[in-house]
């Protein structure tokens, strides 16, 4: 967005009161000062707005799915008039901020209290920055090379760069000077244990596992990957990376609309996302789903995969049809059929990090395996440890962690602090 | 078909479209190309001695993403020898001989007045336009506005020129008076035969504030300048009106200041304006903006049963009183059209916060506010700043049978005459606690 395209769009905002948008953000931005502010040409205080709101303000803005948050709860919508554009009107002042190295933070008087957060993705970073805002001492260990988790891991790469997502890792960093480890998993029993005893608070934002296994014959043959981890490769070999020639994408989230959207954007001949219930059952968000058919990609629903064929390479799905009875979905018998491809996308959603958590003591899990923790705190059963985000949510969207982490990072005060 | 054709104080021309006198009626290229495009009739760019100009020389009002709502100049009369301009006004005759050329003019002596009117009229003027308007720079001088807000200079200086004028003399008023009326009445006085207003408002558009410099910038230094466009309209028609309605005037009047489209032309002509002159609109958008006015205006006139422009001059006038007149026993109140209604609560926010807090948040989890109908003292606020057209309305709740205005109350006694007397409008208006405001205790 330009400055001409920000002053149009801002002078469009009604300024409403107790405005929808804003309840609809999870981070709870306040919208309609920061678009005023735009509009006034005081661009950095919107960045403040912003960044005082949420840390990252400007990935946000462009990884969030407004249509479903601030920009679906605009009012405009109920006059069928185009909502404002928040999303690229956020990142635009955000961005502003970071080229111009602003600093728009200062580190709180040090308490003399020491935390560890463990995993550098958006809770992390954020839970990072809050708590040196208010004086403690932070350091982060992270099991991979660059910071940021999924949003340089797993967003899809047309929504964000991976130059745009580090970018504001660096600007926070400079600001709140927190130490980041990086190639520094922190797995076993001892590496909890030793934590414990140098830090005074421990934070969790590890997030999820791999893509799950889908328990199906065939799953360990050549070209047959999961979705997180086909984005992963895309983000970090961007072009390098070599699609099938027909692809087929097993899922019906959002996930597995961005791993069809990219196959195909990569050059696939044809990419076939197959779904075991109906379109509209599907989890993607309708926009979603609507630009992986923009860009080719077809649908195949009520079927459900029996097994991976190939000869040390996949060259096809066995499916069977399905039905849904009373919410409930049955095999057809008999309905059998092949479809052939190259490459198999497993888009089944990911792995919860059992293993890991069970070596914390008292730390309990609930049945599909998030984090228990009060929801207003973040403290989890064994008090030292908090947890926000993907790894107490169960994955939902870099803007739930944010807000999670922010509000973990004030229930951390208060219990050490009061 | 309406008929468009006007003859204003014994000018004609094919309609009432003019341009006013200003950069678009500079040379006799431009006014060509709008007699060409559609106009009915232009005013010379001021003529005079010749004037040196600075840049830049313009300033602007934006709001939001609108430019231009208010335009600001710093630019004197006509920087052209008089003898290019007489040559260009007999050429742009000799081609359009029905449509009118009137000049303006602005001189200071007797002899100069009787010289230039001999002039302009020679060359071929249907009319003149004495400008005592300019509110920068020439008033500095002695002329434009400096004789305006004179009265006596005013009468005098018409005077001298309807001794020598042969055709039509229009004195056009400066704005920059308390009452406008007092110039009209000169005018006539001193044998004027129309008026035109208004003239542009002394103002300051803005100031660079890294700077400290107002605009327009003329090298770090800046001066006061003349604010016109859409922003000026309201104190226009509220002249035009004032003048319309004084029996000491009676002469024709055109309408100046802010005129944009047909609407904005009829509503001049409704207040009194007999013709309408346009400036800022054409330098923003050029002459092309003829094309929506004339059709426009026309389709009004045919849905309204008007055949000539005078059957609609002054027809709001009537209806047009002082507040002494206005009737004390209408009541009318906000209605919410439930169905219409966006949630932007903007109406709630403004009645709280800026009015009589007669709107309350829904308490059914909608965010369609209600109307606490006991408060609310009908003043519109809230019909003003939804956003939705039609969605706030206001209802009639008295019976119309009673009319009593303040003056009849104040014929028979019935008016408050004390700082707490029992005829308090506002006296059993529900208000609430002052500490209720407060979200924290004190
Ligand atoms: C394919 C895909 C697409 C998505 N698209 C969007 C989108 O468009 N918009 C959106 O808002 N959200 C999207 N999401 C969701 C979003 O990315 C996550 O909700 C968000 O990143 C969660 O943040 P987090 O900090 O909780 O976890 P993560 O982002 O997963 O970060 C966890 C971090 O912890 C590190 N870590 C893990 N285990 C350890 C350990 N044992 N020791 C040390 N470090 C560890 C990881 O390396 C990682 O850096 C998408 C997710 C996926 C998988
Ligand atoms: C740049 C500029 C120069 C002007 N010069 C003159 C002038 O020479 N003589 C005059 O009578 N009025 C002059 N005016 C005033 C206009 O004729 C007109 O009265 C005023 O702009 C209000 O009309 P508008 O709102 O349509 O612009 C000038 C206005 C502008 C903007
Ligand atoms: S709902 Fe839309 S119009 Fe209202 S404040 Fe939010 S962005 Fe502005
Ligand atoms: S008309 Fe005035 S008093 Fe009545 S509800 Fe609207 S803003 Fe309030
Ligand atoms: S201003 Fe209009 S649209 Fe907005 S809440 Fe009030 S009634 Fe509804």
């Amino acid at each position: 967005m330009n400055d001409t395209q920000a002053y149009y769009e801002s002078s469009r905002c009604l300024f409403c009161y107790d405005a929808p948008c804003v309840n609809a953000c999870p981070t709870g931005i306040d919208i309609p000062l920061f678009i005023r502010q735009i509009n006034s040409g005081n661009t950095i205080g919107a960045a403040r707005t912003i960044y005082n709101s949420n840390y990252f303000g400007n990935a946000c803005g462009k990884v969030c799915p407004t249509d479903v948050l601030c920009e679906g709860a605009c009012v405009y919508n109920l006059q069928e008039v185009k909502p404002i554009e928040i999303g690229r009107l956020q990142s635009y002042a955000a961005s502003k901020a970071m080229d111009e190295n602003v600093t728009l933070f200062e580190t709180g008087k040090s308490n003399g209290k020491f935390a560890v957060v463990i995993g550098a993705g958006p809770a992390g970073i954020s839970c990072a920055c809050e708590l040196r805002l208010n004086g403690f001492e932070v350091d982060i260990y992270e099991a991979k090379e660059k910071p940021s988790g999924l949003t340089l891991y797993g967003v899809a790469p047309y929504k964000i760069t991976n130059d745009d997502a580090l970018k504001e890792i660096v600007y926070l960093q400079d600001q709140f000077e927190f130490i980041i480890n990086f190639n520094s998993p922190v797995t076993e029993k001892k590496d909890f244990e030793e934590l414990e005893k140098k830090y005074d608070v421990i934070f969790l934002g590890i997030g999820l596992g791999e893509t799950s296994q889908l328990r199906i014959r065939g799953e360990e043959l050549e070209n047959c990957l999961g979705a997180a981890e086909f984005i992963a490769e895309l983000r970090i070999e961007k072009h390098n990376v070599k699609v099938g020639k027909k692809v087929i994408v097993l899922g019906g989230g959002n996930t597995a609309m961005d791993a069809a959207s990219e196959s195909s954007r990569m050059g696939a001949e044809k990419v076939i996302l197959a779904y075991r219930r109906s379109a509209t059952e599907m989890g993607a968000y309708g926009f979603e789903f609507d630009l992986a058919k923009g860009v080719g990609v077809e649908g195949m629903f009520n079927v459900s995969p029996m097994e991976i064929i190939g000869n040390g390479k996949v060259s096809g799905v066995k499916f069977i049809r399905t039905k849904t009875v009373n919410g409930k979905v049955e095999n057809i018998e008999g309905s059998e059929f092949i479809e052939e491809c190259d490459m198999v996308i497993k888009a089944t959603g990911q792995m919860k990090q059992r293993d890991i958590l069970s070596n914390i003591p008292g730390l309990k899990l609930d049945e599909k395996g998030r984090v228990i923790a009060n929801p207003e705190t973040f403290q989890t059963d064994n008090p030292k440890y908090f947890a926000a985000g993907d790894v107490y949510n169960g994955g939902v969207e870099v803007v739930n962690a944010v807000a999670e982490a922010k509000k973990a990072a004030k229930g951390i005060v208060d219990w050490l602090i009061g | 078909m309406p008929d468009l054709s006007v003859n204003f104080a014994g000018i004609k021309a094919p309609n009432p479209f003019w341009l006013a006198s200003a950069p678009p009626t500079n040379s006799g290229y431009q006014i060509m190309k709008a007699f060409d495009a559609g106009w009915g009739g232009a005013v010379w760019k001021t003529l005079g001695i010749p004037v040196v100009n600075v840049s830049s020389r313009y300033g602007s009002v934006n709001y939001r993403d609108s430019r231009m709502m208010g335009f600001s100049n710093i630019e004197l009369i006509t920087d052209r020898p008089l003898k290019d301009n007489l040559k260009e006004i007999e050429e742009v005759k000799k081609y359009f001989p029905d449509h009118a050329v009137i000049v303006s003019l602005m001189v200071e002596s007797r002899k100069e007045w009787h010289q230039i009117v001999k002039d302009a009229e020679n060359a071929g003027a249907d009319g003149l336009e004495l400008n005592f308007g300019c509110p920068h720079g020439m008033c500095e001088r002695g002329m434009g506005s400096a004789v305006g807000q004179e009265p006596e200079v005013l009468k005098t200086i018409v005077e001298w020129v309807k001794e020598v004028a042969k055709t039509p003399v229009i004195v056009k008023l400066t704005p920059n008076i308390s009452d406008i009326t007092e110039p009209g009445q000169a005018a006539k006085q001193g044998g004027g035969d129309a008026i035109s207003l208004i003239n542009t408002i002394q103002s300051i558009v803005g100031v660079d504030i890294d700077n400290f410099v107002p605009y327009p910038y003329v090298d770090g230094k800046s001066t006061n300048g003349g604010y016109c466009g859409p922003a000026v309209k309201p104190i226009a028609m509220n002249m035009i009106k004032n003048c319309a309605q004084d029996p000491a005037i009676g002469l024709p009047i055109s309408g100046i200041g802010g005129i944009e489209n047909w609407r904005d032309a009829v509503e001049f002509m409704l207040l009194g304006a007999g013709t309408v002159q346009v400036c800022t609109a054409v330098m923003h958008y050029g002459f092309g903006i003829i094309r929506e006015i004339i059709p426009g205006f026309e389709s009004y006139m045919k849905e309204k049963g008007f055949n000539t422009v005078a059957e609609m001059t002054g027809k709001a006038l009537p209806n047009t009183t002082t507040w002494e007149n206005l009737n004390l026993d209408y009541k009318i109140i906000a209605e919410i059209h439930k169905e219409k209604c966006i949630g932007c609560q903007l109406c709630y926010i403004a009645c709280e916060d800026g009015a009589h807090q007669a709107i309350r948040l829904s308490e059914n989890g909608t965010r369609v506010p209600q109307i606490i109908e006991e408060n609310c003292v009908g003043c519109n606020l809230c019909s003003l700043v939804c956003p939705v057209e039609g969605c706030i309305e206001m209802i009639r709740k008295d019976d119309g049978k009673k009319y009593e205005t303040w003056k009849d109350r104040t014929d028979s006694g019935n008016i408050p005459t004390t700082f707490n007397d029992k005829l308090a409008g506002g006296l059993h208006h529900w208000v609430p606690e002052p500490l209720s405001a407060l979200k924290n205790k004190r």
